[in-house]
């Protein structure tokens, strides 16, 4: 039997519904929001995993066929949870909004024809991001028996899982309704925009940051909460991913740094255990320990700004394999275990 | 067989006016087209950089602080080849505002900058940065040639924007014009035209349903902002028009090469094989294929499961301080030599899906790259140094 959510177990984010993931392109925000996504399902619960980009991350990432337009479910977790994964469209979107609300019928098609679709989709301001933003909020409140109404209602989805648009575009992309509420000065388009921005600024959001252990990703992190504070978004937590593990002792480190790590005791060990030591051998091993003492150094000193930033940190170890559905798994086991879901 | 891709060869050709750096997020591509200026510039080019969201530092490194829209020199260069280089970072509002004033009376001007659809489009409409990206490129690319004899640049180097999909960019004149050339578009310049109703009538009873709607989903005031900016616009049009169809041209002219950037992991290698792809269908110059932040080892002589079985020997000696140092730096070979192993292993796997594909490798940097020294260093290495 399902348990009602957040009562399981006790995490960071228990009235969370609404989960935004994003980072910088390259820190991996589309393997880690798949691994969010796993873990919120856990022990029955279940979960939607969008996107917003088209790009297919999340097929690719379970390695499933491409979503289509509808939620399809692509993953069981573990307890008998289950995650569907939706590629979010803004056409598809439109057209399903158009009908809900206007109960248009024939005047779609012939926008459509009018290429107004089109222009709304691709060319005019912002409504794109509405229209993406808008589908995402239509997910969470919408209810699993659709008869069902008021507060008690058990919602279609535990939680919403979105692998939003990089660190660059992510707080644009969340504010966009607040812009067209500004356009659009009354009228429906502007009270929509409104409910959804108040979801957006709503305890039940949090935009998770997905970084690496280098200066520019987490130079954007920095940057992107306090964007976010500025607008008024729930700030999530951050998420660091691919961790080495730590292999040489502190005194090797600094040692290796310092040049003084004797290549002639090393030559002899390595000869005691029978492999040729030339002298490019040792100096490579040697070389490659300076190279990394000096990335150590360095990602001791992002770790530091990201720890002065004061937001629950999660670390994901690097997985040596690269990242594949079995990855995905062991991430999301991580990531329980350290408590963000 | 796998092709190099000669860069030094590349960047020397006086045929190579314009170099497009595109690629998925992440990949390094602002660096690659920093450091495929510098190395143009001190080779005796007249360089300018277009970048579109440079990190801070190496902004910082290219004498960029403010976000200006104009390219400033950069100091320092090796110019004794009587090379130059010039650094910009795209501002769209300011280039939106820019193509605005130029294309229309200075009194329509101002109409068009205080609407307030306008100011959501310029700033915020998804894709104007890869509008602006192309318009800035037609810019530069027309400030060049102004004089033919002594041209202000000989070579542009740009930076494309971090798209949704690696495509917009390509798409952006394309979208554009078919945009302009639509129906809808003419529905919407057409109340404020006089004339216009007369000619709608005839076209289609559809009008009035689409009116009703979006009268309907936008509420009057923001579909009359919408109409006032379509037709303040609409003189402008055929000037919009003929510019993307220019840019699209300029970038399958044969001066013109695209090399793609990208990094050894799966999704990045992915969105490079679209690209790759995509360039060839619209028959765009593809120079090669840059991948970036390739791990490699100091000791290649040796395997990750020989430094491992060595280091388990070790381990099971009477240990000593000294073995258990050697033990560890063959432990932490191991797992470096695994990691550039798969790197190897999937740009092996790119070239044999893409045969013939011109490649080169740029090793991975232990620290960031922040200065003309490390983009100097990017540049050697680029060019197979």
């Amino acid at each position: 039997m399902a348990p009602d959510a957040g009562s399981a177990r006790d995490t960071d984010w228990g009235g969370v519904r609404l989960h935004i993931v994003t980072g910088k392109g390259g820190t991996g925000k589309t393997t880690v929001a798949a691994a969010l996504a796993l873990a919120l399902a856990a022990e029955g619960r279940r979960v939607l995993l969008a996107e917003v980009e088209g790009r297919q991350g999340i097929s690719q990432t379970f390695e499933v066929p491409p979503l289509a337009l509808t939620e399809t479910r692509i993953a069981h977790a573990a307890h008998g949870g289950e995650v569907f994964g939706l590629s979010v469209d803004a056409k598809a979107a439109l057209l399903e909004y158009l009908q809900m609300y206007y109960k248009l019928g024939r005047a779609g098609g012939v926008l459509e024809k009018f290429g107004a679709i089109d222009f709304a989709t691709t060319i005019a301001p912002g409504v794109r991001d509405v229209l993406l933003t808008g589908k995402v909020y239509e997910a969470v409140r919408r209810r699993r028996d659709h008869k069902a109404k008021g507060p008690g209602a058990a919602p279609a989805y535990d939680a919403v899982v979105v692998d939003a648009p990089p660190t660059g575009r992510v707080v644009r992309f969340l504010n966009v309704n607040h812009e067209v509420a500004d356009l659009a000065k009354v009228g429906p388009i502007r009270s929509q925009a409104n409910s959804i921005t108040a979801m957006l600024k709503s305890p039940q959001t949090a935009v998770h940051l997905v970084t690496l252990l280098e200066e520019m990703p987490v130079q954007e992190t920095v940057d992107t909460i306090a964007e976010l504070r500025a607008v008024g978004m729930p700030i999530g937590g951050v998420v660091v991913n691919q961790v080495r593990e730590e292999i040489l002792t502190l005194n090797v480190l600094e040692a290796a740094a310092r040049g003084a790590i004797s290549p002639k005791n090393v030559a002899a060990d390595l000869t005691r255990v029978h492999v040729r030591a030339t002298d490019a051998l040792v100096n490579g091993l040697l070389t490659e320990a300076r190279d990394h003492a000096e990335r150590v150094t360095l990602e001791r000193d992002e770790a530091k700004v990201i720890a002065a930033l004061g937001r629950p940190t999660y670390r994901l170890p690097s997985l040596s394999e690269g990242v594949d559905a079995n990855g995905v798994r062991e991430m999301a086991e991580t990531l329980m275990a350290q408590g963000m879901a | 067989m796998v092709s190099v891709l000669d860069i030094d060869t590349l960047l020397g050709d006086p045929q190579t006016r314009i170099i497009v750096c595109c690629g998925a997020g992440g990949v390094g591509k602002t660096t690659t087209a920093a450091a495929l200026g510098l190395r143009a510039a001190e080779a005796g080019r007249r360089v300018v950089v277009l970048t579109i969201d440079p990190a801070r530092r190496l902004a910082q490194s290219l004498g960029l602080t403010t976000l200006d829209n104009t390219p400033r020199p950069v100091k320092d260069i090796k110019n004794t080849d009587g090379g130059s280089l010039d650094a910009m970072m795209l501002d769209m509002k300011r280039t939106f505002d820019e193509v605005v004033e130029a294309h229309s009376t200075p009194e329509k001007a101002e109409q068009i900058l205080a609407n307030p659809f306008y100011q959501a489009v310029s700033s915020s409409f998804a894709g104007t940065q890869e509008y602006m990206a192309m318009e800035k490129l037609g810019q530069l690319r027309l400030e060049a040639d102004r004089d033919p004899d002594n041209p202000r640049w000989d070579l542009i180097v740009v930076d494309t924007p971090p798209s949704r999909s690696a495509l917009d960019f390509l798409d952006a004149p394309k979208r554009l014009g078919s945009f302009l050339d639509g129906r809808f578009i003419r529905l919407l310049a057409a109340p404020a035209k006089a004339g216009g109703r007369a000619y709608l009538k005839v076209f289609s009873a559809g009008v009035n349903i689409v009116t009703r709607t979006l009268t309907k989903v936008l509420g009057g005031q923001m579909l009359s902002d919408v109409q006032t900016f379509v037709a303040a616009f609409d003189t402008m049009f055929g000037g919009f028009r003929k510019r993307a169809d220019h840019t699209y041209a300029l970038l399958s002219d044969r001066t013109t090469t695209f090399i793609v950037v990208a990094a050894p992991e799966r999704d990045a290698l992915r969105e490079a094989s679209y690209f790759v792809d995509r360039l060839d269908e619209e028959e765009m110059p593809l120079a090669g294929l840059v991948i970036n932040r390739m791990y490699r080892v100091s000791a290649p002589g040796l395997s990750a499961a020989r430094a491992l079985g060595a280091a388990e020997e070790l381990g099971d000696e009477e240990s000593d301080s000294s073995s258990a140092i050697t033990q560890g730096l063959l432990r932490m070979h191991a797992i470096q030599a695994e990691i550039a192993d798969r790197h190897e292993s999937l740009a092996r796997r790119f070239i044999a899906g893409h045969p013939g594909i011109p490649m080169v490798e740029v090793p991975a940097a232990s620290g960031d790259i922040h200065d003309l020294v490390g983009l100097r260093a990017v540049g050697n290495a680029l060019a197979g140094h």
